[in-house]
């Protein structure tokens, strides 16, 4: 039995002793959105934040997680509505198929939390190991450029 | 014309869900009592199968099914045939193995650990056999054959298509200029980020239920249907969101191995494949393309000889079809008196090369646009000009017989050439050397195929879009929705289109999401039946008001007298009257590819280019794209962030193949069939500077002008960037993928 804290909620599991992260999140709670696409943590399509920091789940051991914030893409948006990169995302047509871009919005969320105003070679860089075989990655640029200066509005306002 | 939804950049429907993680895909779905299948693969590339023994795997608690040529006896309950052209494809192999990666039998188990284990018990003796992995040995003398047994497929060539149009030798005599060279391209592959997966179960009525994400669900039905010898409508497809497909979930991929493990379980069976199975079940066609251009001094383009030698691996698949299509665009968009071209579709023991977005025309517009640029040097002629002087114009034949229409050929040159200023060279000397370089391309659609849809008013104002056009991240969805708005003159702004996704039991026929047909074919379909609804509607009102529905008008959702404006019911007052009475629906429908369609609409071609502008580093080879520019003909744009999304992520697959992709083989054993070690395009391999052009010539039969487009830029940007690097540094490479190893090599041999 472990507890993994799940977008802010206490979960508590029986899973088996060499189960990934990725697969207790989408067998057995459901949490769907984060996606499996290589299996070998190169595509970044299953990247989950662990403590904020962003970790491809299919090769992190679920156990490793205890006891540490896990935020999927299901607890990005909150009560008031959609996170300002997933509204980016949309604005800028920053995804086609989607299945990336559970993993991009993680990972972009995990860039601004420790730089808020990226350059674009920033972007470029941290977000390196995500693949996106359907947008050609300017319109991710984008959106995350557009997220960042609309956060950075905001947090300026508060 | 004025219009209301349009042209407008409208949020797409399926966006809100797909970045809350909420959009279902098939990798998502689960089914009570399900289980878990594997594929137990050849390590070969070429083998007969002397014994198959699965019964140690069969015995194994938690194995429920296994799977193997054995379930197949002549005159059993499944055939083990079929095949996307011919049905040279069995579910599992028969006799022999012709590719690594070629199905030997399957598994389905409680969970993926007993079904693993259970493969290991699976005992197989090979004999192995000689191979041929090279399309151009594959057909010479005493190559060992793939289908010994079928004519058709003699010398491993299991398709030729000859196009001839005036007198090539003639020709070639009456040029003052003549070029000959030989292209090659490898074999690459989709990389669509959700692998092929189905889940699949027999319900209690004995009738097949599938989910997968293809992007033929009518194909797959009709292909189950004949494998299972049950009425297709015994079988029911239905297809989540897809998570990428690019050509490469077309017909049976990993549906009949669920459907046949759930039908022997009498369980629902999920297939995953795992990624180096992917790499495995479907690719493109590597190429060889020889290729012999003549013109006189002036430009003019006399003679082009082509010979196509594509390599379809295993089994035929798409092979001919995307054989044919390429070898008939292979004078290009470019009025060509005299043209000889073969194309043979070649087998060889690697995995299937079937669709992938281009369609086999990237392979051959590489060496179309790289003799132009020749070509343009020789001669001294600019090279945008010489295209356009030999363009195909409006209204021209193009050899196979249709008449070029909505071809904005030389509005897309000029803009690209200028959107680089291809006139202003700024080469430099050093050691990091910058050139430019532009091309174009044409392919055919499948503008004869069928396709219907219904659209359906309901209780609570909103509309229902029934349409089997798949959303695979096209835009689909919301382009109907936006075709449908417009027709039946509703804002979508605060009117809901619910698209009814497919599903071969409520959505009717379509013939396939493929070859960028959808937005004409079922735009068309889409538009017919929101006109048929809207007709409805009107004769509902005009009953009401007691007045013509000659003399009613419609706008912004609301039916109301001309000439008296307060005089109109909203649709959405429309239809809670209507079901206030009566409960039978307000649906409307539209057919497209009737014979009537068949004999008055023009095919679309895909009209497109790319202009591009690269620095190439002289001591190490590599070429790095400073700015690259893709251009379609829209005909209309229907959602022009859609379209431009289109244009381009289509080029950024052209920019992996130019530079980086390469699936290896080294006698039919794969080397890199993994994301570890095959290359694909990441963030740092594209430029910030990359506009698209969108040239809108409409097209006379399209919804509103429309016409697909999302295959546009790709086949074309090989080319240009190839081109470029010639600009910079002077050297031609016709071999793709454009390494720094080949760059430099070229470098040092000049």
């Amino acid at each position: 039995m472990i507890t993994l804290n799940i977008n802010g909620t206490a979960r508590q599991l029986e899973i088996k002793a060499l189960e990934t992260l990725l697969a207790v999140l989408r067998d057995h709670l459901n949490l769907t959105g984060t996606k499996d696409g290589c299996g070998e943590g190169v595509c970044g399509a299953c990247t989950v934040l662990v403590d904020g920091r962003p970790v491809s789940s299919c090769l992190l051991l679920a156990s490793y997680a205890e006891g540490k914030n896990i935020t999927t893409i299901e607890g990005v948006a909150t009560d008031g509505g959609l996170h300002a990169l997933q509204k980016a995302f949309l604005d800028n047509g920053a995804f086609q198929c989607g299945y990336c871009t559970p993993g991009m919005i993680l990972m972009a969320k995990a860039l601004l939390e420790q730089n808020p105003n990226p350059s674009t070679g920033e972007i470029r860089d941290f977000m390196a190991g995500n693949i996106c075989r359907c947008t050609s990655y300017v319109e991710i640029v984008r959106a995350v450029k557009q997220a960042s200066r609309k956060m950075r509005r905001r947090a300026k306002g508060s | 014309m004025e219009f209301q939804t349009i042209g407008k950049s409208i949020w797409r429907i399926d966006g809100e869900k797909k970045v809350r993680g909420q959009a279902l895909y098939t990798i998502d779905l689960k089914k009570d009592g399900m289980l878990h299948g594997r594929i137990l693969r050849s390590p070969h590339p070429h083998a007969r199968l002397r014994r198959v023994d699965t019964s140690a795997a069969a015995k194994l608690p938690g194995v429920h099914a296994v799977i193997s040529r054995d379930d197949f006896p002549e005159g059993g309950p499944l055939s083990p045939y079929f095949g996307r052209r011919m049905k040279d494809k069995t579910v599992v192999a028969l006799d022999k193995v012709r590719h690594v990666g070629d199905v030997v039998a399957a598994v389905a188990a409680v969970d993926l650990e007993t079904a693993d284990a259970a493969l290991r018990l699976i005992e197989v003796e090979y004999e192995e056999l000689p191979v041929v992995s090279d399309p151009v040995a594959a057909i010479a003398p005493g190559a060992p054959q793939l289908f010994e047994h079928l004519a058709e497929f003699k010398n491993n060539i299991c398709h030729h298509t000859s196009l001839k149009q005036g007198d090539i030798e003639k020709g070639f005599e009456e040029s003052d200029v003549v070029l000959e060279d030989t292209f090659r391209t490898p074999v690459t592959q989709h990389c669509h980020l959700e692998p092929h997966m189905a889940l699949a179960w027999f319900d209690e009525h004995g009738r097949l239920i599938i989910h997968t994400g293809t992007q033929t669900p009518f194909g797959v039905r009709k292909s189950l249907a004949e494998i299972f010898q049950m009425a297709e409508e015994k079988i029911r497809v239905i297809v989540p969101y897809v998570g990428g497909a690019y050509g490469g979930k077309s017909h049976l991929k990993v549906e009949h191995l669920a459907a046949t493990l759930a039908w022997k379980a009498k369980r629902p069976v999920r297939i995953q494949l795992r990624r180096e199975e992917v790499f495995l079940t479907v690719t493109k066609h590597a190429s060889v393309v020889r290729m012999k251009t003549g013109a006189k001094r002036d430009g003019t383009l006399v003679a082009r000889l082509a010979e196509l030698y594509y390599d379809t691996g295993a089994f035929a698949e798409n092979g001919p079809n995307v054989v044919h299509k390429a070898t008939l665009t292979s004078a290009g968009p470019y009025r060509t008196p005299h043209i000889q071209a073969d194309g043979y579709c070649i087998l060889t023991n690697k995995p299937s090369a079937g669709a992938f977005r281009g369609y086999g025309v990237p392979q051959v517009a590489l060496a179309y646009e790289t003799h132009m640029d020749m070509l343009a040097e020789r001669l001294g002629i600019d090279s945008v000009e010489l295209r356009i002087k030999n363009l195909l114009r409006e209204g021209d034949r193009h050899p196979t017989g249709i008449t070029m229409h909505s071809v904005g050929y030389e509005e897309l040159l000029r803009k690209l050439g200028g959107e680089i200023h291809l006139e202003a060279r700024r080469k430099g000397r050093g050691k990091k050397r910058r050139g430019k370089g532009i091309a174009c391309m044409i392919k055919a659609s499948n503008t004869e195929t069928q396709s219907e849809a219904k659209v359906q008013a309901n209780r609570d104002g909103t509309f229902t879009v029934f349409s089997a056009s798949v959303e695979m991240g096209q835009g689909a969805e919301t382009v109907m929705a936006q075709i449908a708005a417009e027709e039946l003159g509703v804002p979508l702004k605060g009117v809901a289109f619910i698209p009814q996704r497919p599903d071969t039991d409520l959505t009717p026929f379509d013939a396939m999401t493929t070859a960028s047909r959808s937005t004409f074919c079922m735009g068309n379909a889409v538009r017919r039946a929101a006109k048929n609804l809207k007709e409805k509607f009107l004769e509902f009102a005009a009953d009401l008001m007691e007045i013509s529905s000659q003399d009613l008008r419609v706008e912004n959702g609301r039916v109301f007298a001309a000439g008296a404006a307060a005089r109109g019911f909203t649709y959405k007052e429309l239809a809670a009257r209507h079901f206030s009475h009566n409960q039978n629906e307000l649906i409307g429908s539209g057919f497209y590819g009737d014979e009537e369609d068949a004999k008055t609409v023009l095919p679309f071609w895909l009209v497109g280019g790319c202009a591009v502008e690269v620095e190439v580093d002289t001591e190490t080879g590599a070429v790095k794209l400073l700015k690259l520019v893709g251009g379609a003909d829209a005909g209309k744009a229907i959602n022009p962030r859609l379209c431009e999304g289109q244009v381009r992520g289509d080029a950024t697959i052209g920019i992996g193949q130019a530079l980086l992709e390469e699936l290896k083989f080294i006698d039919g054993q794969p080397v890199n069939a993994s994301f570890l070690h095959y290359p694909l395009p990441s963030f740092q391999d594209v430029p910030d500077d990359f506009p698209v052009l969108l040239v809108e010539q409409p097209h006379k039969d399209g919804p509103f002008g429309a016409k697909g487009l999302a295959e546009s830029a790709l086949p074309a940007v090989p080319a240009a960037i190839a081109n470029a690097i010639y600009d910079a540094v002077g050297v031609r490479i016709q071999e793709l993928p454009i390494t720094p190893e080949r760059v430099l090599r070229a470098l040092t041999e000049k």
